[in-house]
């Protein structure tokens, strides 16, 4: 039955009644009311329910909302005004139907902290697992190098 | 944040909320329209009239001006080419330009967001004519206003300003801002030519960027209805099962409303979304399946060819039977394409609102008006009854799940008397959308003594279930088939001639399309038989398919006849602009000429080259691309390293949107080619992830060079898919390059490949 979780969200604390396996995105979206992460498989396998939590990319899909118990998550609408990957994004047109954006640019993001020279080799690896359907990777692409040339 | 939405009682109330009021409609109605206004006043007029200007162009108070359009935003930038279309011809700055897209109550009905023909609609008619007799009569309103001739006047920022003295002025907003015109749209009002463009040709940022960067954009997944539950359809094992019994819930569901179940479609609706898939995942169902699917590929292939075949003569010229007899070289192959997912990012959601008398339905169809006529059929409603409000879904590139999620929605909010959201889970959208179909293609090609093809001789099956939404309500789509309103079964149809309908879906190669008969004796037989699955448009439906086989098997004659592929096609090519195109893209690509595979090289990694050229159903626009590859000897792994593209779809409004739309036709199409195939076992579609069904990933991606190719006096065509058509025959003529080995079946897997290698 639900419980109640204490969890930290872009900077608010919140408690939320959850079921064990209640995954973090159907609270973040349902409970909490935010729409940059999206629903994309469930399974892990597209990252378009992309969120930070302690700092790393995390798919929120799976991970049950109990888990984040104390511990800080972070979502697109999260990242404050003018983040260099957000606006190297929209600088590049890359996005199409933009379901898959939010993945990208939460990935892009620990990645470039990680990483904050990139190769293009590199940062294909890097977004390896993230699917766009609508084939908008080299706009992408290009936004990621762009937010690293911002950032250097 | 997410959006709560108010339905509107009223026209009168959604137009004060959008800024704009407009009176309601006084447009003469016949005798039917006028009862079915009657019948249904309660909701709104729901009566448009495409040939008055207002139902195309609002003019506010505030002089901003909303255009309305029976089209929508897929993702290919169509909203933002609307909006340069309307301010070109209206003269009236982007910025103050907004778009009413596909509305039952309010947008004409333009049909579906399909087949490339947006932009075809809109700019040599449609919005652009509208928005040309809306100038005209502004410019009329402000001959008056001013005491001036109507032919000293010009428009320029959104105001109609005199060409003598530029102080005497009327904005818009002054002259019919809040009004109507009550203007009907002539036709003869004369739009601008193309060197007084200002905004159409210019690299325009899509308008919704920003918003979809930054996740503002109000996705149907993000929509909240007031009082909205969360319905989820539980799915039977195949595509035969039969309802058995439903045997309830393990545990006790706490916000559990109701299970819905009509002949074998069961549904559970729930108060929150998290309940609605404890639900549909732990309730028991006993089904009886019998199976009866293909088990692979393989075995629909055999299959396809037994099935009842309706059949279509689409081209009979000359004679082919004696041209074939006579020719030195007969060649023959047969190519096939799979089954292959949209495979949509975000699976498909839709809410519906269904009371006694009335429904709003919210989706990201591609076609209000169809699923209005096939969700009031289903619902027992009148047309005018549903009221279908688009709202933007992740990309469908065509007949996805959003219609039929939206039907699954609308027969849950019936079942229960409240609204419904369905958010289709990533099985429900693998396996239950509409597939793109599969097709077995068979040419015969005879060439003379000289090398000259003399004969062409095609045929083709292709296994269709279902489509879109329209006149047969739901039973095109699994709701309909679910509950039991399916389909009958197709009937054996010898050829018949002239053709059922007028779809020629590229059946006939670019070669044969010219009225001198360049190929003279050509014969194309297209036959549909029954699928197992549900299919439906996929981003260049019948026609990838079709010039999969086509451009193959020209390079197979080209290098039959001892012709460098390139040369020969522009042999035949009849279309100075296709042939344009060929040159474009052979010369951008740095095309050695060359007749038979390249000469082997040493080592496991082999490259090549090869070329694909169509017209898009023989009328929309033209594309060639050159795919170059590297073949891995030993485990038949395929790498696309470049694609060139050249493209011509007549004048370009917005060279951004198209670089972007090709961009994404060509990683699409290379995904498609190498990849992309749904798999079967027997009882079902088992594709049911992305693990199942794999697609092209950033570190597969070729490096991509486009040529645009514009012409601004010729009247556009679309862009959606143009170039992904040119892709997969360009890919397997490159294998053949550099292997030697012509692998006529797609996807060109390593398994596929390396076989194809061992059996040279």
């Amino acid at each position: 039955m639900a419980t109640s979780v204490k969890l930290t969200v872009n900077g608010k604390r919140h408690t939320v009644q959850s079921a064990p396996d209640t995954k973090l995105l159907t609270v973040l979206r349902e409970e909490l009311g935010l729409q940059g992460p999206r629903f994309g498989c469930g399974l892990s396998q597209c990252g378009a329910c992309t969120v930070h939590v302690e700092g790393e990319a995390v798919r929120s899909c799976i991970v049950p909302a109990s888990a984040m118990a104390g511990k800080k998550v972070t979502t697109l609408e999260g990242l404050g005004d003018e983040h260099p990957v957000v606006e190297a994004f929209i600088a590049e047109r890359a996005a199409q139907c933009g379901y898959c954006i939010n993945g990208m640019v939460m990935q892009s993001i620990v990645f470039l902290k990680k990483t904050p020279r990139p190769t293009e080799a590199q940062i294909k690896k890097a977004l390896n697992a993230n699917i766009c359907r609508c084939g908008t990777h080299y706009a992408i692409l290009k936004a990621v190098k762009r937010a690293a040339r911002t950032a250097a | 944040m997410t959006s709560m939405i108010e339905k509107p009682h009223s026209r009168k109330d959604f137009l004060k909320g959008s800024g704009a009021l407009i009176v309601a409609f006084s447009v003469p109605l016949g005798a039917g329209a006028a009862r079915a206004r009657a019948a249904t006043a309660a909701i709104g007029p729901a009566l448009i009239d495409a040939t008055q200007i207002d139902s195309w162009v609002v003019v506010g108070a505030d002089g901003r001006v909303r255009i309305q359009v029976g089209k929508v935003e897929l993702g290919t930038g169509l909203k933002t080419a609307h909006i340069q279309i309307a301010a070109d011809e209206l003269d009236v700055p982007l910025t103050s330009i907004d778009v009413l897209e596909s509305d039952t109550w309010f947008t004409p009905d333009q049909g579906t967001t399909s087949g490339s023909q947006s932009i075809k609609s809109n700019y040599p008619a449609g919005l652009r004519q509208a928005c040309a007799e809306a100038r005209k009569a502004l410019i009329d309103l402000a001959a008056k206003k001013l005491g001036l001739p109507a032919a000293s006047l010009t428009t320029q920022n959104g105001a109609v300003v005199s060409t003598a003295d530029s102080t005497k002025r009327a904005t818009y907003g002054e002259l019919i801002g809040g009004q109507r015109f009550n203007i009907r749209i002539t036709g003869r009002v004369p739009m601008k030519k193309p060197a007084e463009f200002k905004v159409i040709g210019k690299p325009i940022r899509h308008v919704d960027i920003e918003d979809k960067v930054r996740s503002k954009l109000e996705y149907i997944h993000n929509v909240k209805v007031a009082g909205m539950l969360h319905g989820r359809v539980v799915r039977p094992p195949g595509i035969n099962a039969t309802l058995v019994s439903v045997d309830g819930f393990p545990k006790r569901i706490p916000d559990l409303v109701k299970v819905v179940v009509e002949k074998d479609f069961v549904g559970v609706v729930c108060k929150t979304e998290a309940g609605a898939i404890k639900a549909a995942e732990t309730i028991k169902v006993t089904w009886n399946d019998p199976g009866g699917v293909p088990k692979d590929h393989d075995e629909l292939y055999a299959r396809m060819r037994t099935w009842p075949a309706q059949a279509r003569l689409l081209a009979n010229d000359g004679d082919v039977d004696k041209a074939l007899r006579e020719a030195k070289t007969v060649l023959e192959a047969t190519y096939y394409y799979p089954y292959q997912l949209h495979g949509s990012m975000g699976p498909s959601c839709a809410i519906a609102d269904v009371k006694k008398d009335e429904a709003t339905v919210w989706s990201p169809t591609q076609g209000v008006y169809p699923l209005r006529q096939a969700a009031a059929r289903m619902l027992g409603l009148t047309n005018q009854q549903v009221h279908v409000i688009y709202k933007e879904g992740s990309g469908c590139y065509g007949l996805n799940g959003a219609d039929t999620a939206s039907l699954d929605a609308a027969l849950m909010s019936k079942a229960v008397g409240a609204p419904v959201r369905v958010q289709w889970t990533r099985g429900d959208e693998h396996v239950w959308e509409h597939f793109g179909t599969p097709m077995i293609m068979k040419i015969r090609g005879g060439l003379d003594a000289s090398g000259n093809l003399i004969a062409w001789d095609f045929e083709n099956i292709q296994a269709s279930r279902g489509g879109r939404p329209g006149n047969v309500g739901a039973a095109n789509l699994p709701t309909g088939h679910l509950i039991g309103q399916g389909i009958a079964p197709r009937r054996a149809q010898a050829p018949t001639f002239p053709p059922l309908g007028a779809d020629t879906s590229n059946t006939e190669a670019g070669y044969l399309k010219d009225e001198e008969g360049l190929v003279p004796n050509a014969r194309v037989i297209a036959k549909t038989v029954d699928s197992p699955f549900f299919t439906g448009p996929l981003r260049s439906p019948a026609r990838i398919q079709n010039s999969f086989a086509n451009e193959s098997f020209i390079d197979e004659l080209a290098h039959a006849a001892k012709v460098d592929p390139v040369e020969f096609r522009l042999r035949y090519i009849g279309d100075e602009r296709l042939a344009h195109c060929v040159r474009v893209a052979a010369k951008a690509a740095g095309w050695q000429a060359r007749v038979g595979p390249k000469p082997a090289s040493k080592g496991d990694i082999a490259t090549g080259r090869g070329m694909s050229a169509m017209q898009y159903e023989g009328i929309d626009g033209y594309a060639a691309t050159v795919a170059e590859v590297e073949v891995n000897k030993k485990t038949g792994k395929v790498r696309v390293t470049r694609v060139v593209c050249s493209h011509d779809v007549g004048i370009i409004i917005n060279p951004a949107g198209i670089k972007a739309q090709v961009e994404g036709n060509i990683v699409h199409g290379v995904s498609r080619t190498l990849k992309e195939e749904v798999l079967l076992d027997g009882k079902a579609a088992t594709s049911r992830d992305w693990e199942s069904y794999q697609v092209l990933r950033f570190t597969e991606l070729p490096e991509i060079k486009i040529a645009l190719i514009n012409r601004p006096n010729e009247s556009p065509t679309g862009s959606g898919e143009n170039a992904m058509t040119a892709i997969p025959a360009a890919i397997a003529n490159a294998v053949y390059d550099a292997t030697g080995a012509r692998i006529r079946r797609l996807p060109l897997t390593p398994a596929r490949v390396k076989a194809a290698l061992k059996d040279l």
